[in-house]
């Protein structure tokens, strides 16, 4: 007998959460003395109104869509990488790297050596912890906490120390060669016609994003090493049952992940600010918890999560710009996100299940007492 | 008359859909041993898990020398005197003996006075029962016999006058099951009352005064053991259900398929699993393992499933086969020609998650048919094949989307059978074919078997179930503690001699 | 370097160390008892904020103190609804209490203050002052002139907050607590083994809650010193990583009382020779990268956790919900 039908565990659980979270969240807004409504609107207004707004908007989810991917393969593993963030960072010093030292004629060969650069470096910067849960049995949790932190050391030392242009008092890299630059949806639109907002950061690498959505699909549902991996997520006995071997699973999963979160610095480091700062990754990584907790660990929830987060980064900046709402808001929305589908799930799922029982039950006894 | 020290009345317990007590009712004297006997999974533990609080009945009354107490948890069980040692020790590992003893039945709210008394009470507890343990000395630190007196301790310092010990000799040596008897003989002398639960008939007639068995959830008897035989027990414990008949026609051995000699299991744990273990199957027969389960079954199958390491040697249609774990697993195994039902469904044969068609590929996710390309699963072929699988082994409801969990268990039984069998294996290892499984289904797996072996297979079942070992059997091999205690064909023995065999007691014994 | 500077220094040590070994302390307790904790960041900001904010609002920085506490409390009573009545993931619940203080903690101080997210500045009576001891000389001159034991009193022993205090006595009282009383036996044995205290009669949600709420009461006190003792007021995000790297103390210390005071002075140390890195030149000859120092704590983690150096067993039962088995 089956409890819940598959579009409630799929939609109506994301968006009881959801909406619990967006009723909480409202009262946090009324309590610090300001309209919710009104918000909202602004945050709409803000982050969808305009070309701009969406630039800016789709900017925000592309980072979203790949540390979201990244939390996501690593959890149908049932490993929780929290180290996106750190994943990311290397990611960006690979791209910087790349950018900076190595004759690119083009954009686009630029491109894809910068994906295989901030793959590789964030997928090594996985790779340790994850060698360390399959061979030594280190929590991979802790593990990826702190080696979040040795990243925002080593990019600190390397910024100030090894890459930061002589003479220049602050820690970055210098800005990188032209023909680095990523085309940015202005561009990228004007030949066919379509005018953007060329003030707007979303660039090429959103549709690098969406390729990763696709790619990340079809190695969960369509290869055999996705079949793999969510064997082993579901169940460690079977999988060791049917031969598939744990510490495999661990490496290549975490590697995977370390890459997509790795590939974010496609994004904010080589098509957005052009050069490598302090603190690039802002706390993307961290939202990709909440991204891949919220799309249900698939692509296809993972690109409307991210989306989601995206207007809210976005219309989060233009209140707090509007109104004296800070753009921390976002952070309690996102912890709320983070609570009502992650941790406090029972306390919407149990609920809900003995109502479709109840209904299921409901239906079966109602034509009998008809006859 | 006095009043019983422990009454029962119409106590039913379900796990989700499965009965595990139906309307149980027992009465137990003061100062007598009582034994509960029968199979496994039979409700034994369920129901003295009851008493003891660790479960709530879902119905039924509870009387504690003629008084009605109600107990909701292990506290209320405490205060009616009443102690368990659990078959899993429920002990904490790195704590020293004493502190497990004080643990919960502290003094104040300061240890050192608890602890000292404990040492006191604890001492003059060793000179009565002779429990001797050493009190500083960590749980992990001592055998599991010593961890043993560390939980009858636990029940006696908290002045329990109701000793319920649940399998408490299988995880002990004869001489350490002698001294435990021992010790539970001088409890009875000074008036406690002990329930044992053991599928063991050598204990129950050794050491009980009165003996209730049971099978499948409900009690089939009580009856005093002075009065009683192993054979009548044994009979009771297993049941005269009707014999679910298989057409079959009688083997016709062939070429030698598996040989095992002298196989040898240890643990993580150090735990000597399996001793010196030798046998063979040939094509197109039926070699049926008996036994109560834990003796040593699982890590046979764990082994030829190529998942578990193991010394001595195995050889395969002539061959041998890699036991170091090194060069083998499971999709090693089955690319031999070994099929695999696990015993436990639910944690290895399927991923209960996944759609019925992705648990028909599972285990064979490599086979050429199932792939597009080399990197791409061919779901399509896979659905179709699920598809085909599931008409012919008649799975209901035949939706090759729905989840495993969704299905009965007979069903989820015939979609991993379907899997397996459909290989065309030359050995298909079987455990527990119908654990679980309603008797519709249980006469369509057993004839599948009996077909698989008709195209010359050779077949090793493993069962809990003598039923089952009988009707399908070509040969039955019985197994207890790691050892294979004899061979004996279907048609030359009996239930009664195969449970004497599963108890550990040979021939002459009987 | 000379002897006033190693004073100096270790005086830092100290005053780093109390909010670290607080933490860490919360954490042993709750970690101790069976839940994980990586929310102790967010608890002890959530403190930190509420201390500075009611100390600021009220004049008094007891209450303030106590207002801390309560926040965290909220917090820790949110995780144990969470892991323990909803049987959730401990972890992404973690994860989630830090988000919620690090937004929640801004949006009401600016709401309050609009000073951009901070307090406004404490003095007098509205924060922690350092307590002088009788015959403590407190000016630095009179120091310097001052005989090596007198400066190693007046430096080392003299001049910390009530709380610096507070946090040594924690040590041997957890201690006390944890292996001397009837509720630390019972709170150790729920995080190795629930069943065994369930069977004995004792209620394992019960013993979790109480653990989680001494949890709760550590971390409020180690965030309302950041913001009242150490510094003068809130800013945001100002624990800085203090909770994770508390949660390596606790990992390096293999969850033992002592071993977290020795941890969290070590990596106390390693915070305040990162802020003096003349001293560290001027000792050893040449220059060690100051972000060297920030991550030894986690490098040393890393290598405990990866049990090249002792291995670290955590609380067996750790991190999972306890559901009787069936």
């Amino acid at each position: 007998m089956q409890k819940m039908p598959q579009w409630a565990d799929v939609v109506l659980i994301p968006l009881i959460s959801l909406l619990l979270a967006a009723i909480l969240s409202g009262l946090v807004i009324l309590a610090i003395g300001e309209d919710p409504i009104n918000a909202l609107k602004i945050m709409v207004e803000g982050s969808m109104g305009s070309k701009y707004a969406w630039g800016y908007t789709l900017y925000y989810a592309t980072n979203f869509i790949f540390t979201g991917l990244a939390v996501a393969v690593a959890f149908h593993a049932r490993m929780f990488n929290i180290g996106g963030e750190g994943q990311a960072t290397l990611g960006g010093l690979g791209v910087a790297l790349c950018c900076l030292y190595l004759p690119w004629p083009h954009w686009s060969l630029a491109l894809l050596g910068a994906i295989i650069a901030s793959a590789a470096f964030g997928a090594l910067w996985a790779l340790i912890p994850a060698y360390l849960q399959a061979k030594r049995g280190s929590h991979i949790v802790i593990t990826t906490i702190m080696f979040n932190f040795i990243a925002a050391a080593l990019l600190n030392y390397m910024l100030v120390s090894v890459l930061k242009p002589a003479g220049s008092m602050e820690p970055a890299t210098p800005k990188f060669p032209d023909t680095t630059h990523l085309p940015n949806f202005s561009e990228m639109l004007a030949p066919l016609g379509i005018e953007f907002s060329r003030g707007a950061p979303a660039n090429v690498s959103f549709l690098v994003a969406l390729v990763a959505c696709v790619f990340v699909w079809a190695l969960i549902w369509r290869t055999r090493l996705g079949y793999e991996i969510r064997a082993f997520g579901h169940s460690e006995s079977a999988a060791k049952y049917a031969g598939i071997s744990p510490t495999k699973i661990i490496l290549v999963s975490m590697t995977i992940s370390g890459a997509l979160a790795g590939m974010m610095a496609l994004n904010n480091v080589m098509g957005e600010a052009e050069r490598l700062v302090l603190n690039a990754t802002e706390g993307a990584g961290f939202i990709g918890i909440a991204v891949a907790l919220m799309g249900r660990s698939h692509p296809f929830g993972i690109l409307l999560a991210a989306l989601l987060f995206g207007v809210l980064y976005q219309g989060g900046a233009i209140l707090s710009q509007d109104t004296t709402i800070p753009v921390q808001l976002v952070l309690v929305i996102q912890a709320l996100v983070i609570l009502f589908t992650g941790a406090l799930d029972n306390m919407v799922r149990v609920p809900l299940e003995k109502l479709f029982l109840a209904i299921n039950k409901g239906r079966k006894t109602a034509p009998k007492a008809a006859e | 008359m006095t009043a019983p020290a422990i009454e029962l009345k119409g106590i039913s317990k379900a796990f989700g859909a499965v009965q595990a007590n139906k309307d149980i009712s027992i009465r137990v004297m003061p100062g007598t041993i009582h034994g509960i006997i029968g199979e496994n999974g039979a409700g034994k533990s369920t129901l003295m898990s009851i008493l003891y609080g660790f479960y709530r009945a879902d119905s039924g009354e509870i009387y504690i020398s003629g008084q009605k107490t109600p107990i909701p948890d292990s506290q209320a069980a405490i205060a009616a005197g009443i102690g368990m040692v659990f078959q899993h020790f429920k002990l904490v590992e790195n704590f020293s003996v004493l502190e497990n003893i004080v643990l919960g039945a502290e003094d104040s709210a300061l240890l050192r006075p608890s602890l000292a008394r404990a040492r006191k009470e604890l001492k003059s507890l060793a000179e009565e029962y002779e429990l001797n343990v050493d009190p500083d000395a960590l749980i992990e630190d001592i055998g599991v016999g010593m961890q043993q007196r560390v939980e009858i301790l636990k029940a006696l310092y908290r002045k329990a006058d109701i000793l319920i010990l649940d399998e408490p000799t299988g995880v002990l040596t004869p001489a350490e099951a002698d001294q435990l008897f021992r010790i539970l003989g001088r409890l009875k002398d000074e008036g406690k009352t002990i329930v044992l639960i053991t599928h063991k008939l050598r204990e129950i007639m050794e050491i009980t005064d009165t003996v209730s068995v049971m099978r499948r959830g409900e009690m089939v008897g009580h009856v005093q053991t002075a009065e009683t035989s192993p054979p009548e027990l044994a009979e009771l414990m297993v049941g005269r259900k009707v014999l679910l008949r298989v057409e079959k026609k009688p083997a016709t051995p062939g070429a030698m398929v598996l040989d095992v000699r002298d196989l040898n299991v240890t643990d993580d744990k150090g735990v000597h699993r399996l001793k010196g273990v030798s046998f063979n199957v040939r094509a197109g027969e039926i070699l049926g393992i008996a036994g109560v389960s834990g003796n040593g079954q699982s890590e046979l199958l764990e082994v030829l499933g190529g998942y578990e390491k193991a010394t001595g040697t195995i050889q395969l249609n002539g061959t041998e086969i890699d036991l170091s774990g090194r060069h083998s697993d499971g999709q090693s195994r089955r690319a031999r020609g070994i099929a695999h039902v696990p015993e436990d469904r639910q944690r290895e044969g399927l991923i209960m998650d996944f759609m019925a068609w992705e648990n028909i590929a599972f285990g064979y996710h490599h086979e050429p048919q199932y792939q597009k390309s080399r990197l791409f699963m061919d779901l399509a072929a896979i659905k179709q094949d699920t598809v085909d699988k599931m008409s012919r082994f008649d799975v209901r409801p035949p939706d090759p989307r729905l989840t495993a969990k969704n299905f009965s268990g007979g069903n989820q039984q015939k979609i991993v059978l379907a899997r397996e069998i459909e290989r065309n294996p030359d050995l298909l290892l079987i455990g527990q074919p119908t654990r679980g499984v309603d008797i519709g289904a249980i006469e369509f797996i057993h004839q599948q078997i009996v077909a698989l072996r008709d195209q010359g297979k050779a077949i090793l079942l493993v069962s809990v179930e003598l039923d089952e070992i009988l009707s399908l059997s070509d040969r039955i091999a019985v197994m207890f503690d790691g050892k294979i205690m004899g061979e004996r064909l279907p048609e030359q023995t009996n239930v009664k001699e195969l449970g004497l065999l599963m108890a550990g007691v040979t021939g002459e014994a009987a | 370097m000379d002897f006033l500077t190693l004073l100096q220094l270790l005086d830092a040590t100290i005053r780093l160390a109390t909010p670290l070994l607080l933490a860490c302390l919360a954490g042993l307790f709750s970690e101790r008892a069976g839940i994980f904790d990586i929310g102790l960041e967010g608890k002890m900001l959530a403190a930190a904020f509420t201390a500075a904010a009611v100390a600021s609002l009220t004049g008094s920085v007891w209450v303030g103190f106590l207002a801390g506490i309560f926040a965290s409390l909220l917090l820790s009573a949110l995780h144990g609804l969470a892991s323990i009545t909803f049987r959730g993931n401990q972890l992404i619940s973690g994860v989630a209490i830090n988000f919620l203080a690090s937004g929640l903690t801004v949006l009401i101080a600016q709401s309050l203050f609009a000073q951009g997210g901070r307090t406004p500045s404490l003095s007098g009576d509205a924060r922690f002052n350092p307590i002088q001891w009788p015959g403590a000389l407190a000016r630095m001159r009179e120091i310097m002139q001052a005989g090596p034991f007198q400066q190693f009193y007046s430096e080392l022993i003299s001049g910390h907050t009530i709380i610096v205090y507070l946090a040594v006595l924690t040590v041997p009282a957890s201690w006390w607590l944890l292996y001397r009383t009837r509720f630390g036996l019972r709170l150790r044995a729920v995080g190795e083994n629930p069943a065994a205290v369930d069977t004995a009669g004792i209620s394992v949600v019960g013993l979790r809650f109480a653990a989680v709420g001494i949890c709760g009461v550590l971390c409020g006190i180690a965030g309302a010193y950041l913001s009242t003792g150490l510094q003068a007021g809130f800013v945001k995000d100002m624990t800085a990583g203090r909770g994770y790297i508390a949660l390596a103390a606790l990992i390096f210390a293999k969850w033992r009382p002592w071993y977290a005071l020795y941890a969290c002075l070590l990596f106390g140390f390693l915070q305040a020779i990162a802020l003096r890195g003349d001293v560290i030149e001027s000792v050893l000859g040449f220059r060690i990268q100051v972000q060297l120092l920030d991550v030894l704590p986690y490098i040393l983690t890393v290598i405990i956790l990866a049990g090249f150096v002792g291995k670290a067993i955590p609380p067996r039962a750790g991190g999972e919900p306890y559901v009787k088995e069936r």
